[in-house]
């Protein structure tokens, strides 16, 4: 079955585009005159590019996650997580695009390594510990990092979407084994680049400090983001007729995954939190302090709705496979793990003087409307099913 | 009343799966299926109760985690406080970052054994408790089905067994009780 973007969706997304372009540049306006205002700017781009670009690698690992364990019950909504990871191209444009005009502005007072006098021993603003760091976080070994990483990532996501489309057309097993070990070879990069990748895009924003958890922390948020956008995704899907295969069981199964990356993620802010706040050293807890001082009802809000909330809520078996509750807790732990990031990225940028406004209302909406629409787009570029993979049958036969 | 058993043996699980839903389908109320391990999609067939295993499970796990928070309340604030991490403050609240590890194992440890326990003495499976399944072969490598007389009053005694006798069963036992 081939999918069609309506002219609702079409509306939807472009008024979702319009209304973001509209409370940006009021935001913009608002705000040019003030202080921080670059950086403000800055920060917001780099929260909503990291956000929905997380999203689709997120799905990427999942893909890669099937095939390495050569999973079967997936089958049918392959062709969903296929379209999330689709916007891995966009969303690596608009990396590449925000960590351009970062490094052209010297940092702009989020990446504070970048800038010049810190490493100048004459400076007032000379900062030794940065400067101790700088062999690791310096402007061009840090874009080779981000080349490698969203290169590869790039490379691994047409090998598995050429392959997934040349399934449909011959079938037989080859291509299902080379997705096999391509898939392995891909967790055993990303196991490594999603430590790295957010130690550099995210962590060294708070200069200073260091947290040997927060790959693996801002990995299960990842994690968790795609679940989720995944099973809303299938949902809708399913409600318009166009995934007869997904059945209550595949809903669940998705369900559960929300649940555990949920689990995963608490565990994960959890631990880091703990082991800090435990051993109390100056150095560590000034992270924390400061979010909690300057941020303590979105720090402490957003722990409760990703972590509480999908707890009581998605507990029992029915309402893993009830639509409307999957849908409207689905929805609300993304908003929870939207604010995670912004909390990560502003708090380390703007500090004290960051507030939700207008701007960063306007760039959520707006990159979710881009979002949405390529997603969309994606999904009608191949049969909504896949034709030939091997484990189609087990697939619609899936029944827990 | 007196009350009937009719036991038939099959010796796979498939045939027993296809005989059980032949009969449901003609008004059969089947009462057992004792098997060596579990057999899948069985229990929407003959029409087994959904579990309420998972519900004793929440109340063992909430019973766990007011136990522990009580526990430690007592032992590290109130009873003997103790200086936590360099933060002597006194107040659970304060220090309930180093509780949370102990009160979701106690609650863990608590909602499992609990749950075992119970999913023992509702089978009656408790050790030195008698086995209840009518051949010992089901748990080697049959598969038994056992049906009642007095819930199949719609249907003769022979009526029925006419009816299992055409599902594929290899041995057939009637026995009074």
């Amino acid at each position: 079955m081939e999918f069609k973007v309506s002219k609702k969706e079409n509306r939807f997304t472009l008024t979702l585009i319009v209304i973001g372009v509209l409370f940006t540049a009021i935001g913009i306006m608002t705000t040019y005159s003030g202080d921080h205002f670059l950086t403000r700017l800055l920060t917001n781009g780099l929260i909503n590019s990291f956000f929905f670009f997380a999203i689709a690698i997120g799905a990427l690992f999942f893909l890669a996650l099937q095939y390495a364990t050569e999973t079967g019950w997936y089958a049918a909504v392959k062709r969903v997580i296929e379209a999330i990871m689709g916007y891995l191209p966009y969303g690596i444009g608009f990396m590449v695009l925000i960590f351009f005009v970062i490094t052209i502005k010297d940092g702009a007072h989020i990446y504070g390594w970048m800038e010049p006098e810190v490493l100048d021993p004459k400076s007032p603003h000379f900062d030794e510990m940065i400067h101790m760091k700088s062999t690791y976080l310096n402007k061009p070994f840090f874009w080779i990092r981000t080349v490698v990483y969203l290169g590869i990532y790039l490379l691994f996501w047409r090998g598995f979407r050429n392959r997934s489309l040349e399934e449909d057309k011959i079938g037989g097993t080859e291509i299902h084994f080379k997705n096999y070990r391509k898939g392995a070879v891909f967790l055993v990069f990303f196991a490594v680049f999603s430590s790295t990748s957010s130690w550099d895009w995210i962590m060294s924003i708070d200069v200073h400090w260091f947290s040997t958890l927060f790959g693996w922390y801002t990995f299960a948020g990842i994690w968790c983001s795609s679940m989720t956008v995944l099973v809303i995704l299938t949902l809708y899907l399913k409600k318009r007729g166009y995934l007869p295969k997904v059945n209550d069981s595949h809903i669940h199964d998705i369900g559960k995954w929300v649940f555990a990356t949920s689990f995963l993620w608490s565990y994960l802010w959890f631990s880091q939190y703990m082991l800090i706040w435990y051993a109390n050293i100056g150095e560590e807890v000034i992270y924390f302090m400061m979010r909690i001082e300057h941020y303590p009802f979105l720090y402490f809000g957003m722990f409760m709705v990703n972590f509480i909330f999908p707890m009581l809520l998605l507990m029992s078996r029915d309402a893993k496979r009830h639509a409307g509750t999957l849908t409207v807790i689905g929805i609300i732990i993304l908003l929870g793990h939207w604010m995670d990031v912004y909390v990560m990225v502003s708090g380390g940028s703007l500090g004290a003087n960051a507030h939700i406004g207008f701007l960063e209302i306007g760039m959520l909406i707006l990159m979710a409307g881009i979002f949405i629409r390529v997603i969309l787009h994606n999904l009608t570029k191949s049969p909504m099913t896949p034709v030939n993979h091997p484990f189609l049958d087990e697939s619609i036969h899936h029944e827990i | 009343m007196a009350d009937r058993v009719i036991y038939a043996m099959y010796d796979d699980e498939e045939i027993l799966k296809d005989g059980a839903k032949e009969l449901v389908a003609k008004g059969v109320k089947v009462e057992e299926v004792f098997s060596p391990f579990p057999i899948h999609g069985i229990d929407p067939i003959i029409g087994v109760e959904e579990t309420r295993l998972g519900i004793f499970a929440f109340i063992y796990g909430l019973i766990g985690l007011t136990l522990a928070t009580y526990g430690m309340w007592f032992f590290m604030i109130s009873d003997w406080p103790m200086n936590i991490g360099g933060k002597p403050s006194g107040s659970y609240l304060d220090n309930m970052l180093a509780f949370i590890p102990i009160t979701f194992e106690f609650t863990v440890l608590c909602a499992a054994h609990g749950m075992a326990i119970t999913y023992l003495i509702a089978n009656r499976t408790l050790p030195g408790m008698k086995a209840s399944n009518p051949d010992p072969r089901t748990t080697d490598d049959k598969f038994v089905m056992e049906l009642r007389t007095s819930q199949n009053t719609q249907f003769s005694e022979d009526e029925l067994e006419a009816m299992v006798k055409s599902t594929g069963i290899i041995e057939l036992e009637q026995k009074d009780i």
